[in-house]
């Protein structure tokens, strides 16, 4: 599945509407890659849309590139931090990529 | 005949969670049945409701089953010993659950699951029926495997204060009470246990109270265990730098009798300790429900899943979640555990309930924070993915690992961690 695909941006947008219209069911695949995307959100928020003036980053609408570049710098330890140097080795370049990609059409 | 249940309890509930929303005054009827039923409103149980609504685009409906008025956070009530936060702060509404998602909250206790008959009794005695059960009972501390215990503990003499509530509040004023130069014990069972870094940070943040309040005071850490459970190196450090002559750290030091008028601690092969504050710690397992379920069958303890979905293994379609399960390999019984967990069972509940295949590679995360003093915090972090050739989840190798030492970034990181996960579980 790319996550350039207009049927994957349509899906993201019928999320991000908070599900209020009737849109078809899940299929497994989106459903595994909001699970995924989830396992960021007890720090990051949901949908990585974190309380008002959190210390921790938001993720919902950022650049998708620049996003990925930083997860990629905290896996290969080129970049500084204090937990997500740990967590970003648990996953795999391609599953950053998703998750980049799937912040990245997130309301901000 | 299944779709057609599951179509009329669906326009049920949203008619339910319109008058919901419309703010009527009228409580509405029990429900008798739901496509997915929640018992407990803690960490796993109410991130299990709001993930299953999010993640079926509220077309899934779901009864949380709690008790308590208000959602109190564990996270955080160390601070409330240690004089630095208020019980009212970790103490947090449901009414974002219901007005906002659609969560169906009955303020009920949970007596009974039959799980042939896919049905919940009620202490009412009223019972409802799910097509999908979540369990996330928590912990019940087994008071009665220290003896003395439970009549101290019941006498408000010796208190866990290990759920955060009223007991927190009490430990509290014992510890105001206590004369500078007094002896307070804090005893840790053997692993497993709710909260792997507990009993250490409570250790630290009481020790730090002393410090400022009460220079002369003692704090004993008894430990059943043959080292700190979590974050070994860091604790010990934050002790030796920061509290010396005050913190005392004892392993294999398992308590096996209490006798609160005296003051005393009786230890397995070791002499007794006296003390003026007891915080005794006993040996937990899964919520009561969970045991009289028959579904605790983890050496009568902890509750035995299938780590794809956190389906039981002997109940189908029930899913347990939280500190109530036998856990996987460097799997803590955590908060943010609980949170994780929560949203695996969603989305896999979600994929039964819609026919789409289940997510055969889940992901968890895990992060502890603990404060050491007043400003300065650690943390300990995980990651762990589904490997089905070993049908359990694992650390992924070369992820995850402790605070390189003590700092005060990751104590605001800390606070806004806890803001964060309680708006991700009770969706403010």
């Amino acid at each position: 599945m790319s996550l350039q695909h207009p049927a994957w941006l349509a899906l993201a947008l019928a999320w991000t509407a908070g599900g209020t219209f009737a849109a078809p069911a899940p299929t497994a695949d989106e459903l595994a890659l909001r699970s995924l995307a989830a396992t960021c959100a007890a720090c990051h928020g949901t949908d990585g849309r974190p309380p008002a003036g959190s210390a921790i980053a938001g993720l919902g609408g950022r650049d998708r590139d620049d996003l990925l570049a930083r997860l990629i710098g905290f896996r290969d330890g080129t970049r500084a931090g204090t937990v997500m140097p740990q967590l970003a080795k648990g996953y795999t370049p391609d599953q950053l990529s998703q998750l980049a990609g799937w912040f990245a059409a997130q309301a901000r | 005949m299944k779709r057609r249940d599951l179509l009329t309890s669906a326009g049920a509930v949203g008619f339910a969670g319109l008058t919901g929303v419309a703010g009527c005054a009228a409580p509405a009827p029990l429900p008798t049945r739901a496509q997915v039923v929640v018992i407990g409103g803690g960490f796993g149980g109410a991130t299990a409701a709001r993930y299953v609504r999010l993640l079926s685009q509220q077309r899934i409906e779901v009864v949380m089953i709690e008790p308590q008025p208000r959602f109190v956070s564990c996270p955080g009530s160390n601070g409330v010993l240690g004089g630095t936060r208020t019980l009212d702060a970790l103490t947090l509404s449901y009414d974002a659950l219901t007005s906002r998602h659609g969560v169906r909250w009955v303020r009920d206790e949970a007596s009974a699951i039959d799980a042939a008959r896919k049905q919940v009794t009620l202490g009412s005695g009223a019972t409802i029926g799910y097509d999908k059960l979540v369990l996330s009972p928590g912990i019940e501390l087994m008071f009665d495997e220290v003896d003395g215990l439970r009549r101290a503990h019941d006498d408000g003499r010796v208190l866990q204060a290990w759920k955060a509530g009223p007991e927190t509040l009490a430990l509290r004023r014992q510890l105001e009470a206590m004369p500078d130069g007094g002896v307070f014990a804090i005893t840790v069972p053997e692993s497993p246990y709710r909260c792997p870094p507990g009993p250490y940070e409570r250790a630290c943040v009481v020790a730090a109270y002393f410090r400022r309040a009460k220079p002369r005071s003692k704090l004993l850490v008894l430990d059943a265990n043959p080292d700190v459970v979590s974050k070994p190196a860091l604790f010990k450090a934050a002790w030796r730098d920061l509290y010396p002559g005050i913190v005392e750290y004892r392993p294999q030091h398992k308590v096996i009798g209490v006798d609160a008028a005296a003051g005393l601690l009786r230890i397995e092969l070791q002499d007794a300790v006296r003390a003026d504050v007891l915080n005794v710690l006993p040996p937990m397992r899964a919520g009561a429900l969970a045991v009289k379920s028959g579904l605790a069958n983890a050496v009568n303890r902890w509750c035995r899943v299938n780590f794809i979905d956190f389906g039981s293994s002997v109940a189908p379609d029930v899913h347990v979640l939280g500190d109530a399960i036998q856990i996987a390999p460097g799997m803590p019984k955590s908060a943010h555990m609980a949170n994780a967990q929560a949203k695996v069972a969603a989305a896999a509940i979600v994929a039964q309930l819609s026919g789409v295949a289940v997510d055969a590679h889940p992901m968890l995360t895990n992060t502890c924070y603990s404060f050491v003093d007043e400003t300065n915090a650690i943390h300990v972090a995980s990651v762990h993915e589904y490997v089905a050739a070993e049908s359990t989840f694992k650390p992924v190798a070369g992820a995850g690992g402790v605070s390189a030492q003590r700092n005060e970034a990751e104590g605001a990181y800390a606070a806004a961690w806890a803001r964060n996960i309680w708006a991700d579980t009770l969706g403010t």
